[in-house]
């Protein structure tokens, strides 16, 4: 799945991470689009714009895991609810400000993490995978019925978030706090990547027992990955949980964590912009599919219970249409249109 | 009478063990023929079950025929599904190819979502619906009757696994799929075979589920803990796999009677799971797996 490049570059520009002008100017024009998007977007927009932001969030972290390091999750919406539901105990308990939340409510997510990971250096592939499994399952169950702590199905309601004293009670300005988080962890990511720690990451996927071979600390790197991961998981949850007010067990169901396999699938796998792609992609499908569904459901009132099937099904065809015609994602079309302007005219 | 409960519950546990199994066993045969693990197993049990439900209400068949008619379809379904959407994934990375049966799960769910909606129906089981009482013990004779229906198809497998041309070559092909295709096995048609058969277990499973309780599609969601039954025997072994679902089936019914003052209402939902994470970390390749050596 190697993608070819046919310049040729110097290890310095090739370590650089926005290798050529054309992509400075297009990331700064990108900058300001993002930056000015609240000024002439509703108040919808912004919402799903913030939405996108935080699935951007938790999709870098699964890829992560899962694209870079090779070890399968299925329960990423559950680190989710942990990061989630630490940061709404607290900020509705004791009245924590965000700036403190939020870390606190990844530094959870990160524990469950190393609590997962641990037995996951033992384990590959479908065993793995069933064992994350279970891990959602069970925190699923927890949040659902440790109602004292997390009042079930009620949910808990969060007070606005502030920073450093400036109200955040508006979307527009909490748009601005989830894109400076979205952007930290895009360029985090990207930097981790190209770190030692990043290949050996990808070293670890490849191969695990050569990468062991020649001499990388699997236990280490494996714990690091799923810590890192559900740090950002477990950010993202928390920003989710200001974003709503009001959170509730069925936010993290094992449907969202398909949901954001889906993403990196549909994205592209172990990249990171893919993962912003595939999120933003998997964020606006149920806005698409609603102005499908709408028309569809006014015209045959019967079908208004089961219209949910809808989109759970178009979920479904996305991921094996890609994975059958675009294993490479979203990424990949973005690659071969680049590559087709770049040698254009001479295609061949 | 403590006694008298306890056999209740075991009884029970055994008849949803059996069902359990049955899933189980579909994910094994597929996995063994061809190192696909198919997340869409339980989707396919519910699948069956409505498909049942649908000739049995709509073309007002009768049970048996309503039963046999969707087995027909089911198997059509699946080939179909097997070679359009799995297999030019064989040989891909397992990522891929977990993630391609994930999407089909998706899929099926969302259809039967859309036909038949989310509401409950009482499955029309032929069943007689009074309780059986042996020795002071009532018993509902839906379960006696699942755990006798698993039995024989178990045995029937197991026959067919050792003496059938066709069951040696599955078998063959799930040892070494190039060494089975050098002695003329037909190799694609083995692992169309093993989807049909597993497809076939799996609308056994359903309409015995169905019957069990109602007929809804929370019903795949209880299939998956046919997932730590299959990992808690050991992903390559079938009779680990009807071993962990009997033991799974038989635990959760007892911690849900047991163990609910202590630790809250429900437990029985996740006790498959709790169980799992915990043989895991002690046994990481299952009960009765074999321990894979790898080489680079």
């Amino acid at each position: 799945m190697a993608v070819t490049r046919f310049t040729t570059r110097s290890y310095p520009q090739d370590l650089r991470i926005f290798p050529s002008p054309a992509a400075r100017i297009s990331l700064v024009l990108l900058g300001a689009l993002l930056l000015t998007f609240p000024l002439f977007m509703g108040t919808y927009g912004v919402f799903v714009a913030c939405i996108c932001g935080v699935s951007i969030i938790s999709a870098l972290g699964l890829n992560l895991l899962t694209g870079c390091t090779g070890l399968m999750s299925m329960g990423h919406a559950a680190f989710m609810g942990i990061g989630a539901y630490t940061a709404a105990i607290l900020a509705a308990r004791t009245g924590l400000p965000l700036i403190a939340t939020l870390p606190l409510a990844g530094l959870a997510a990160a524990l469950a993490g190393l609590i997962v990971g641990v037995p996951a250096l033992r384990l590959k592939g479908l065993y793995l995978i069933v064992t994350t499994l279970a891990f959602q399952f069970i925190v699923e169950h927890v949040i659902y019925h440790w109602e004292s702590l997390t009042q079930s199905d009620k949910g808990i309601a969060l007070p606005s978030p502030d920073l450093f004293g400036f109200p955040l009670n508006s979307y527009q300005s909490y748009y601005y706090v989830i894109l400076a988080l979205a952007v930290a962890a895009a360029v985090f990511t990207k930097n981790l990547l190209m770190s030692r720690t990043g290949r050996a990451f990808v070293a670890i996927r490849d191969r695990d027992i050569a990468a062991e071979i020649i001499g990388i600390h699997m236990a280490k790197y494996k714990i690091m990955s799923f810590a890192i991961s559900s740090f950002m998981a477990g950010v993202a949850g928390a920003l989710y949980a200001y974003l709503l007010h009001l959170i509730s067990p069925d936010h993290f169901t094992f449907n969202q964590s398909i949901l954001y396999i889906a993403m990196i699938i549909v994205g592209g796998m172990g990249t990171v912009l893919g993962s912003i792609l595939g999120a933003v992609f998997m964020v606006l499908l149920p806005e698409a599919i609603n102005a499908v569904s709408g028309p569809l459901v006014s015209a045959y009132p019967d079908l208004a219970p089961r219209i949910g099937g809808l989109s759970v099904m178009v979920y479904g065809l996305i991921i094996i249409f890609f994975l059958l015609f675009e294993p490479l994602g979203l990424f990949g079309i973005w690659i071969r249109i680049k590559r087709y302007w770049k040698t254009w005219p001479y295609t061949y | 009478m403590a006694s008298n409960i306890l056999i209740q519950l075991t009884i029970t546990g055994l008849a949803w063990g059996s069902v359990y199994a049955c899933i189980a066993l579909g994910f094994v045969l597929i996995f063994k023929a061809t190192d696909i693990f198919n997340f869409a197993q339980p989707e396919l049990m519910m699948l069956g079950a409505y498909l049942t439900f649908a000739f049995i209400t709509v073309l007002k068949l009768p049970f048996i025929w309503a039963f046999l008619a969707a087995l027909v379809l089911m198997a059509l379904i699946t080939a179909l599904l097997e070679m359009l959407v799995v297999r030019p994934l064989v040989g891909e990375p397992v990522l891929s190819v977990i993630m391609v049966t994930l999407g089909l799960a998706n899929v099926i769910r969302g259809m039967t979502g859309l036909v038949w909606g989310y509401e409950e129906y009482q499955f029309p089981a032929p069943f007689p619906k009074d309780p059986l009482t042996i020795f002071g013990v009532a018993i509902n004779q839906a379960e006696i009757y699942t755990i006798v229906a698993t039995v024989i198809l178990l045995v029937g497998f197991f026959l067919f696994f050792k003496y059938s041309q066709s069951g040696i070559s599955m078998r063959a092909t799930a040892e070494d799929t190039s060494a089975a295709f050098l002695m003329g096995i037909n190799v694609k048609g083995v692992f169309t075979a093993s989807w049909v058969i597993a497809s076939l277990v799996a609308t056994v499973a359903g309409v015995f589920m169905a019957s069990l309780t109602y007929l809804d599609p929370i019903m795949s969601h209880t299939g998956l803990k046919a997932l730590p039954a299959l990992i808690l025997g050991g992903l390559d072994s079938v009779h680990g796999a009807i071993l962990g679902g009997l033991i799974i089936g038989v635990a959760e019914n007892l911690a849900g009677f047991y163990l609910a003052d202590y630790l809250g209402s429900g437990i029985n939902e996740i006790t498959a799971y709790v169980l799992v994470l915990i043989i895991m970390m002690i046994r990481p390749y299952g009960l009765f797996g074999t321990k894979e050596i790898e080489r680079v």
